[in-house]
């Protein structure tokens, strides 16, 4: 089999993202990363959200699921269980995410499945033209919050850390080099590993540009024990820190269902492999 | 001797209303007689009247009767709240710490407890030993139950609980009371006493089900009971999701991974699935939905039954896709009609609903041990093996077909890549919305009400062929019908599978009818409109019953 590269995944289709939208840098640290992982088309089941980024699955070959706006995760996991064998990456966005999809986020980071979430963290609805999305900060003024947002912002961090997620990183679309490397970690990790990529949106967004961006990003070391994470996690303004903030090892939720322990439940056997034993307890 | 009797038995919620009614049931099946047991009760965990019936015969039966024979009052509340219920000759077992009763049986509950050392919680199981002494059966039928029921908690506590028994068997031998005793029972087989739920469990095992994200609602809770108890022994992975919407898009990811798998919800839950149908229509994914229909709107009366989904689920999801629509009768339906189910969603890869009520899902059915170990045929439909797929990459998921089904390939599979788009897509799932793509895709999925058309089950009649009245109902109504039609010129045609309508089928049957009354539990007639949209047929006549309570057969004569 040819080894596999950034080409393996051409579909023939080209994106439609806007010029020098922070897709791009993600979509191809993404590809870099999976060409690294020795993951091609046939190898895993990426589950999108609906925005912008969901449009991915249409110029990047491999087994997709596009589904309903929000509910990528519950997908993910239900693929899962079926074949835990199978690697499943949520491509995501924070509206989608953690507006329409943000119980779905907690209870998956608290169960720990063995998926990564990948957030294009951009703070605004791009595909509806420009709303304020949950990772809005104060004063950002959108077509929904013309004066600015007054509430206070989803942080996808610290709601990870708290929740449960045993992998919680950051990484910048400006970065392909160092945004491909924490890909590989997230999803070299066994466990829910969440990883928020802060991106500009350089049509709606005048604020956030990525010399805004590059101005005030800075380097983690590594990761650190989890209230520490959280405070790393809860610095935004003229700092901002990238890299993993918190990872740890802990029982997926597959490792925990006995069902899993001998083969995939795809691949295990349909009969009742005791029926008499079953009926007798309504006797 | 009696040929049947009608037992209830009522108290706070608590008190183990519901395992006595079913410990009872279960002892009289065990030696060859037919019973049947329902609960009533409201949504409360403590305090509240809790009611269960359990109706014994020595032949089979399809419905409860209006009158009841014994009533075992746990406390006064159960006197006054259905005094009005007693048939001619009937008893009240009774403690007399609670009043007298004329006429009624006295036994000391609460004195036998207190002098065997029992906590209060065991009063059913004296009133269940003098219930056995009543029916004039010997008291070995209960103490097996007794025995199995507490096995897991040791000797002393089954001893302690027989002995509590024959305590309460002893005191009503003492007062001699005949007038209730059971004509004897011919055991002809094993006999399983099991609710709809647990009937549709066993269903979707034997079916091979892998995996179901069911979010607690009643009526479907003993399925989840059911799933997660067995989910290791299985190989089966019962998940709680945090909502019903993460339970639906749960489901859909497993069967696009490639297992059978299932949600189960009532009316307020689906509503929550309804974008989740939606996608697995559009997706084509194979999925089957237990919806157990309770007292609507909204909250409404959950613990209470109803048939008011039917249009809810037939026009459920926007946009416009295939999906079927079967709804059982009895639990022992309920278990064959399921195991259907999931053949037909893969068969063509649509959403199939088992439509249930809580009548059907929480009372105990009786059926022969042998219904449920017959041989199942698994029929995966068009599912390719990793074998079969071109290495030229070439599979399309969504491929033009007669029939609408498209061969479906599972994630992981080499050369099998395609997009689950819930999106308008082409062949290969890629999105598409140029007008032309955009017709020939919807074609396609539309294309399925068409190929399904050779599954549809006709509607099932019961009765002789000509009658003066035909009655159509679907559901858990058909069993007091089928009681109430006993004797009578009249015959029953019902609806096991609803959607897509079997219109010619129907049209066949009632073209012939001389009369025509529509029977159903829900306030506006609601298989009488499909009816009339499907065939023409319009029925004037209607007995709708909407007050949470399954029909008793004597009800369809007095309306």
């Amino acid at each position: 089999m040819a080894s596999i590269t950034s080409e393996s995944f051409k579909t023939g289709f080209l994106p439609t993202w806007c010029p020098g939208c922070g897709d791009y840098g993600i979509w191809t640290a993404l590809k870099i990363a999976l060409a690294k992982l020795g993951i091609g088309p046939d190898d895993a089941l990426l589950v999108y959200g609906i925005g912008c980024h969901g449009n991915m699955y249409d110029w990047m070959r491999t087994y997709a699921f596009e589904g309903l706006h929000g509910r990528a995760l519950p997908v993910a996991q239900g693929a899962k269980v079926a074949n835990h064998k199978l690697p499943v990456i949520c491509v995501c966005g924070d509206g989608d995410c953690l507006g329409e999809g943000g119980n779905h986020f907690i209870h998956a980071a608290k169960r720990n499945p063995n998926v990564t979430v990948l957030i294009h963290d951009n703070q605004v609805y791009g595909l509806t033209t420009g709303q304020a999305s949950p990772t809005a900060k104060p004063g950002f003024k959108t077509k929904s919050t013309p004066d600015g947002v007054t509430d206070e912002p989803i942080n996808p961090l610290t709601l990870a850390l708290t929740a449960g997620a045993t992998f919680v990183a950051r990484g910048f679309a400006g970065d392909i080099p160092g945004l491909s490397e924490l890909i590989v970690q997230a999803i070299s990790h066994k466990g829910f590993s969440v990883l928020d990529m802060l991106q500009p949106c350089v049509t709606f967004d005048k604020v956030h540009t990525y010399a805004w961006y590059r101005s005030r990003l800075y380097k983690l070391e590594q990761p650190e024990n989890k209230i520490r994470a959280i405070e790393k996690a809860m610095e935004w303004g003229d700092k901002i820190p990238l890299g993993v903030l918190y990872k740890e090892e802990k029982p997926t939720s597959e490792d925990r269902e006995p069902a899993l322990e001998k083969s995939t439940l795809v691949e295990s056997s349909l009969d009742v492999a005791d029926l008499p034993l079953l009926l007798s307890e309504f006797k | 001797m009696l040929q049947s009797v009608t037992l209830k038995i009522g108290g706070e919620a608590g008190f183990g209303i519901l395992s006595s009614g079913t410990m009872l049931a279960r002892a009289f099946a065990r030696v060859g007689y037919h019973v049947f047991a329902t609960n009533e009760y409201p949504s409360l965990i403590r305090g509240g009247h809790n009611v269960i019936t359990v109706r014994i015969a020595t032949t089979p039966f399809t419905s409860l009767n209006r009158d009841v024979h014994i009533l075992v009052a746990l406390n006064k509340e159960t006197i006054d709240l259905h005094k009005e219920e007693l048939g001619a000759g009937a008893v009240v077992v009774y403690d007399p710490k609670d009043g007298q009763v004329d006429g009624g049986l006295s036994i000391p509950l609460t004195e036998i407890i207190r002098t065997n050392n029992g906590e209060q919680v065991m009063r059913n199981t004296v009133a269940l030993g003098a219930c056995v002494a009543i029916l004039g059966a010997e008291f070995e039928v209960l103490a097996s139950v007794i025995r199995d029921q507490f096995a897991k908690k040791g000797a002393e506590v089954v001893n302690h609980n027989l002995e509590i028994a024959r305590a309460g068997y002893d005191e009503a031998k003492k007062l001699n009371r005949e007038s209730m005793k059971l004509a004897p029972g011919e055991k002809k087989g094993e006999q399983l006493v099991i609710n709809g739920s647990e009937a549709l469990g066993v269903g979707a095992v034997r079916a091979g089900l892998k995996f179901a994200a069911i979010y607690p609602m009643t009526p479907i809770n003993s399925l989840i009971t059911f799933l997660a108890d067995h989910a290791k022994s299985l190989n089966l992975v019962y998940k709680q999701p945090e909502d019903e919407t993460a339970g639906i898009n749960m489901a859909i990811g497993a069967s696009v991974a490639g297992v059978r798998s299932m949600v189960a919800t009532s009316g307020g839950g689906f509503a929550l699935q309804v974008e989740g149908l939606s996608l697995a229509g559009m997706i084509e994914a194979p999925l089957v939905i237990d919806m157990g229909m309770r007292a609507g709107p909204a909250t409404g009366m959950p613990t209470w039954t109803e048939q008011g989904e039917l249009r809810f689920v037939i026009s459920a999801g926007h946009g416009e896709f295939a999906r079927i629509v079967l709804a059982p009768s009895d639990a022992r339906e309920a278990y064959a009609l399921t195991i259907h189910a999931f053949n037909l969603a893969d068969r063509y890869q649509v959403p199939v609903f088992i439509l249930t009520d809580k009548y059907l899902n929480e009372s105990l059915w009786c059926i022969s041990e042998e219904h449920f170990k017959g041989d199942v045929v698994i029929d995966r439909g068009k599912l390719v093996k990793k074998e079969d797929l071109p290495t030229d990459d070439s599979f399309k998921r969504y491929q033009f077909t007669q029939d609408g089904v498209s061969p479906r390939s599972l994630p992981g599979m080499p050369h099998g890549q395609y997009f689950a788009n819930s999106y308008e897509h082409d062949e290969t799932g890629h999105v598409a919305e140029a007008a032309d793509k955009r017709v020939a895709m919807a074609k396609k999925r539309l294309a399925k009400f068409v190929a399904i058309q050779k599954d549809i089950m006709k509607p099932v009649v019961y009765g002789e062929e000509s009658a003066d009245i035909t009655f159509v109902t679907w559901g858990t109504s058909r069993g007091p019908l089928q009681e109430a039609i006993k004797g009578k010129s009249a015959n029953i045609v019902h609806f096991p599978w609803l959607y897509p309508f079997p219109g010619e089928a129907t049209i066949e049957l009632l073209g012939k009818a001389k009369r025509i009354i529509d029977v159903e539990q829900n306030g506006t007639g609601q298989l009488a409109s499909l009816i009339r949209e499907h065939t023409g047929i319009e029925i004037k006549e209607k007995i709708l019953k909407f007050n949470g309570r399954p029909f008793f057969p004597d009800e369809i004569w007095r309306q």
